[in-house]
């Protein structure tokens, strides 16, 4: 009965939420990570992913996810078509400071409503961007 | 230091067991969960079933296994007495007389976890397995020196976690500074099924959903156990009592005698309150 009222009125058990809450911050114990950082992760994972192929962002999902001894993260990531690529696949360090902005707002406007981390205040060293307006997808 | 202690020692007659002893630290990272209740009620279901116990508190500076069990008016002297030489080991193990095949070995009250060598306390938990079939280690709460000594002798761990937030989070740091090499299983510990099923608890599925770990029994949160505690009177010992019997099953599943998976304790009826109470 007092489940029933429960869900009629919409309240989450607190056991529910207490078993929620215990796996974000074990997931955090565990990579050593802030969640903000977490956030942060999935954030780039998304940014570095449309800069081959264009993702529905709207409907990507990172989970984390603890087996046995560590934690396994899963990404589903929807893609929507391939965009032309950028000619020369960016090569490791220039892709470290290729994180254009225009994926990111993309990202962040994905509905979670979250406020993005403020991303790489200090820009290493004048690197050449040259694939940036190449590489970021075009607003579909 | 120990061995020399050890070596003009006679073997009290039934405490030799054929193969060496299992070493089991109960451990939990928080504190208040039920380690020392849960120490006190499976070393003396062990030893019921026959085994020979001794049952070692770790918890130098805040001695409690004594009083759990109702032994605290005997204990003459502790761990660090005989790590330091002062007794034998024999002088210090005290012989409860209810079930004679359990032994206690107090901690020191008035000294400090510090003062214990983790090599010197491994040494004594490993003449103690060669003397005992079960050394059940009782380790204090914190993951700091105290916990380091107690864990330090031992290849298997009990868990000890209520189904609580703060509980499952210091029990899976737990688990993890264990490390791979030990055995370690899982009692939950003060379960209230009917806060389970109004969604106000988590359950024992919840709490392994995140410990990932062999469960080895769960404990109601029972009055019995409170009393029994008043009493010193270890609630293991008691054959009417459910959480007696819940401990009696969890010291079966450590001898091996039996194998069924733990029974999680179901809301009382009516009629189960109505005639269950003790006071």
């Amino acid at each position: 009965m007092i489940e029933f009222l429960n869900r009629l009125f919409g309240r989450e058990p607190s056991s529910r939420t207490a078993k929620e809450r215990l796996k974000l911050v074990l997931l955090s114990d565990h990579l050593s990570l802030a969640p903000d950082v977490i956030e942060a992760l999935k954030h780039d994972l998304f940014e570095v992913i449309s800069r081959y192929v264009e993702i529905d962002a709207a409907n990507c999902d990172v989970t984390f996810e603890q087996r046995e001894k560590q934690v396994a993260m899963m990404a589903n990531i929807p893609i929507l078509g391939m965009q032309k690529r950028p000619a020369p696949p960016p090569v490791p360090p220039a892709s470290h400071t290729n994180g254009s902005s225009k994926p990111a707002r993309k990202a962040s406007a994905n509905g979670s409503g979250t406020p993005r981390r403020r991303r790489r205040k200090a820009q290493p060293q004048s690197m050449p961007q040259p694939q940036l307006a190449q590489g970021s997808p075009q607003p579909t | 230091m120990i061995n020399q202690v050890v070596q003009d020692e006679v073997p009290v007659a039934g405490d030799v067991p054929r193969v060496r002893g299992r070493a089991i630290v109960v451990t939990s990272g928080k504190g208040g969960v039920g380690k020392t209740t849960t120490t006190a009620n499976l070393g003396t279901a062990l030893a019921a079933l026959g085994a020979s116990v001794v049952l070692v508190d770790a918890d130098v500076g805040l001695r409690n296994l004594d009083i759990v069990l109702g032994l605290e008016a005997r204990v003459r002297h502790h761990v660090l007495d005989v790590l330091e030489g002062v007794v034998t080991l024999d002088e210090a193990l005290v012989t409860d007389k209810r079930v004679p095949k359990l032994r206690l070995l107090a901690a020191a009250q008035t000294r400090e976890k510090d003062d214990v060598d983790t090599a010197a306390f491994r040494d004594l938990i490993g003449t103690l397995r060669d003397r005992f079939d079960y050394v059940l280690i009782d380790c204090p709460a914190g993951i700091e020196k105290g916990f380091v000594n107690a864990i330090a002798g031992a290849d298997e761990a009990i868990v000890v976690c209520t189904p609580e937030v703060a509980a499952v989070r210091d029990a899976d740091r737990v688990v993890g500074l264990l490390g791979d090499d030990r055995k370690v299983e899982l009692i939950v510990n003060r379960l209230r099924p009917a806060l389970v099923r109004k969604g106000k608890m988590l359950s024992v599925d919840d709490v392994n959903d995140i410990l990932h770990l062999p469960l080895l029994g769960v404990i109601a949160d029972a009055p019995d156990v409170i009393v029994s505690t008043n009493r010193g009177q270890p609630v293991a010992l008691d054959p009417a009592s459910e959480v007696g019997e819940s401990y009696r099953a969890i010291a079966r599943r450590i001898t091996g005698q039996d194998s069924a998976a733990p029974e999680i304790p179901r809301e009382k009826t009516f009629l189960g309150k109505l005639f269950g109470g003790r006071s």
